[in-house]
C-alpha cells in the first residue's frame, strides 16, 4: 500500500531529521500532558500520532507548530522556519459563515507568495485551479464557503494546505467527521504529500487507516509508549499499555510518569 | 438654476441652511469611514464589543471636558485614550481570567458610561450632557467637521491598504497568526480604526448612537450579498442613503437629527430583512413557492 516513493527512500535514521525533540515535556498550567519525549522525526517521514483521549497528540503538534511553548526541553526545526510549516488544526478558528467564496479562500494558501498587497499572477491562477481540481472541488469556486459541506470545506481546507507547499504538513484528525469518499480522496493527496518528499505527521484514530497508510506510527500516552514501524508498534500489548497508562491518568496527574523516558532509534 | 434646485424638497433644505449642509458632510464622512468599520465589527461578531467601546470612550471625554469644558481637541484626546485602554484591558481580562468575553465588555461598558456621566455632571449642565449622549450633527462647526474628515481619510486609506489582512483576520485568525508576522498588527490596527471612528461618529451623533451608523447599514447589506466587496459598497451606500434621508426626516417633521438618522438605517435594515434575498423571511417565501411548484 504504501510503497516506498521516491524521495522517501530514506532510512529514517540516515536521513537528514527535520525535526528533534531534545527532552520535550509539554502541558498546560504547569500540568504537564507530554513527558520527556526524545527523538527525531527524519525529512520525507509518512508519521502517524495515535494514542488514547487525552495522550497528549494534539499538544505536541501545536507544540510542533511553534503554539505551545514547552514546559522543559525544547524542539528543533532543521531547515524551515516555523511559518512554512502548514499545520491543520482539529477545529479551526475559520468562520464559515463569512463572506467568501471557496476560490478565495483556498488562495490564502499562497499567503507567502503573495502577502497582504500582491495580485495573483497566471501561475498562481492555475495552482488554485489545479489544487481545487485534486481535492475534487472543481467547479464550486464560487460558491460561499459557508454552503459547503463538511466534507467539503474539508477538502477546502486541505487545498489551502496544498497551496502553502510546505516541506512539514501536520495534520490534527484530518479525517474526524467526513464522508468515506472525502477520506480516500484527501488520503490520496498525503499519500502524494509523501511521494513527493513532504514530512507529513498526522494525529489519527482510526488504527485500521494508520496501518494501511502509514509507515511510522509513534504511540503516544502522555509520554512514549512505543515508535518506529506501524506493524510494531501497533501490537495488542503496547495498545493495551497505552490504555493503562491513559486510565491511570487521574491518579498520577500531579506526579508525572517520568521514569520511562521516551525511546528512541 | 439654484432657485430651481432649491424647489426641490429633497434639496432645498441643503441649499437654504448651512447647518443642512454642514450635517451632511459630517453624515458623508462617517458613512465613508465609520461604515466599513462597521461591517468588519460585524464580521467578525464585534457589534456589541463596537457598542461597549463606544461608551468607553465617554469617561475619557468627559475627563477632556471637565478640564477644558466643550473643547474638540480635550475630548477628542480623552475620548482616543479612553477608547484603546478599555479595547486593550477589555480583551487582556477575558484571555487572562475566568471572566468571558461578553461579560467583560459588559462590566467595562456599564462603568464607562456611568463614570462618564457622573463626571459631565460634576461641572456641566443637563444641556451638555445630552450633547455627549445623543451628538450634535446639526451644530458641526468647521473644526469638527474637519476632524471627521480627516479620520474618515485615514480610515479609508488604512482600510484599502490593509484590507486582504483585515478579512484574513475576520475569517480565519489563527491561520493568519500562523502564516504572517503582521498578525497582531492587523488587531491592534483594526482596534485603533474602531476606536478613531467611534470618537468620529461620538461628535456627530453621541455615545450612545455612535455605533448606529456601522452596524445598521453593515447588517442591512449582510442580507443582499454574500462577498467582501459588494458588502462594503452597499452598507457605504446604506448608510449614505440612511443618514441624508434621516436628515431631511429631522427637518421637515422637526424631530432631533441624531435618533433620526438611525432610526431611517434602522427602517432600511428592517425592510431588508424582510425581502433582501438573504433573509429569513425572503427564504422562507422562496421555499414554499418552490413546493408549491
Amino acid at each position: 500500500m504504501n510503497a516506498p516513493l521516491p524521495t522517501n527512500g530514506l532510512v529514517p535514521a540516515r536521513a537528514q531529521p527535520i525535526l528533534r525533540f531534545e527532552n520535550l515535556t509539554l502541558g498546560y498550567n504547569r500540568h504537564p500532558a507530554v513527558h520527556h519525549l526524545r527523538g527525531e522525526v527524519a525529512a520525507g517521514s509518512l508519521l502517524a500520532i495515535v494514542g488514547p483521549n487525552g495522550a497528549g497528540k494534539s499538544t505536541l503538534l501545536k507544540a510542533i507548530a511553534g503554539e505551545l511553548r514547552p514546559l522543559q526541553g525544547r524542539i528543533e526545526l532543521n531547515g524551515l522556519e516555523r511559518r512554512q510549516i502548514a499545520y491543520l488544526t482539529q477545529s479551526t478558528t475559520l468562520d464559515s459563515s463569512f463572506p467568501m467564496v471557496v476560490h478565495d479562500f483556498v488562495a490564502m494558501g499562497l499567503w507567502r507568495e503573495i502577502g497582504a498587497f500582491s495580485g495573483l499572477s497566471r501561475t498562481q491562477r492555475g495552482n488554485i485551479e489545479h489544487a481545487l481540481g485534486v481535492v475534487g472541488l472543481a467547479g464550486l469556486e464560487n460558491r460561499a464557503i459557508g454552503t459547503l459541506s463538511g466534507g467539503q470545506l474539508q477538502r477546502a481546507l486541505f487545498a489551502r494546505v496544498l497551496l502553502q507547499d510546505s516541506p512539514l504538513v501536520l495534520l490534527d484528525e484530518p479525517f474526524g467527521a467526513i464522508d468515506a469518499a472525502s477520506v480516500r480522496d484527501l488520503a490520496t493527496l498525503v499519500r502524494r504529500w509523501h511521494s513527493e518528499g513532504r514530512t507529513v505527521i498526522a494525529v489519527l484514530h482510526d488504527l485500521e487507516h494508520v496501518r494501511q497508510e502509514y509507515p511510522e506510527t509513534l504511540l503516544l500516552a502522555r509520554e512514549v509508549v512505543a515508535r518506529g514501524d506501524t506493524a510494531s508498534v501497533l501490537s495488542e500489548e503496547n495498545l493495551l499499555r497505552a490504555r493503562r497508562l491513559a486510565e491511570g491518568r487521574g491518579d498520577d496527574a500531579h506526579a508525572p510518569v517520568c521514569h520511562a523516558v521516551g525511546n528512541v532509534e | 438654476m439654484i432657485e430651481a434646485l432649491s424647489d426641490m424638497p429633497l434639496l432645498s433644505p441643503f441649499i437654504e441652511f448651512g447647518f443642512m449642509r454642514r450635517a451632511l458632510a459630517g453624515c458623508l464622512a462617517l458613512s465613508l469611514g465609520a461604515t466599513p468599520i462597521g461591517v468588519f465589527l460585524m464580521l467578525r461578531r464585534m457589534s456589541l464589543a463596537g457598542d461597549a467601546m463606544s461608551h468607553a470612550i465617554l469617561p475619557g471625554a468627559a475627563v477632556g471636558y471637565l478640564l477644558a469644558g466643550l473643547s474638540l481637541p480635550a475630548m477628542t484626546i480623552g475620548g482616543l485614550i479612553a477608547g484603546l485602554a478599555v479595547a486593550v484591558m477589555a480583551g487582556g481580562v477575558a484571555r487572562n481570567t475566568v471572566i468571558r468575553e461578553d461579560t467583560s465588555l459588559a462590566t467595562f461598558y456599564l462603568l464607562s458610561l456611568s463614570a462618564g456621566v457622573l463626571i459631565i455632571s460634576l461641572r456641566g449642565s443637563s444641556v451638555d450632557l445630552l450633547h455627549v449622549l445623543f451628538g450634535s450633527v446639526l451644530a458641526l462647526d468647521d473644526a469638527t467637521l474637519l476632524l471627521l474628515a480627516g479620520f474618515t481619510s485615514l480610515s479609508v486609506v488604512a482600510l484599502a491598504i490593509g484590507l486582504r489582512l483585515f478579512v484574513l483576520e475576520s475569517c480565519d485568525p489563527a491561520f493568519l497568526a500562523r502564516i504572517s508576522r503582521l498578525a497582531p498588527l492587523a488587531h491592534y490596527g483594526f482596534l485603533t480604526l474602531l476606536v478613531i471612528n467611534l470618537v468620529a461618529g461620538f461628535h456627530a451623533l453621541g455615545t450612545l448612537m455612535a455605533v448606529g451608523i456601522m452596524i445598521l447599514p453593515a447588517a442591512a447589506a449582510r442580507l443582499w450579498v454574500c462577498s467582501i466587496g459588494p458588502l462594503l459598497l452597499l452598507a457605504v451606500f446604506t448608510a449614505l442613503l440612511g443618514s441624508t434621508s434621516g436628515l431631511l426626516l429631522s427637518y421637515y417633521i422637526n424631530v432631533p437629527a441624531g435618533p433620526a438618522i438611525v432610526l431611517t438605517l434602522g427602517a432600511l435594515y428592517l425592510l431588508s430583512l424582510a425581502i433582501g434575498p438573504l433573509a429569513p423571511l425572503a427564504s422562507r417565501w422562496r421555499t414554499s413557492w418552490h413546493f408549491e411548484r
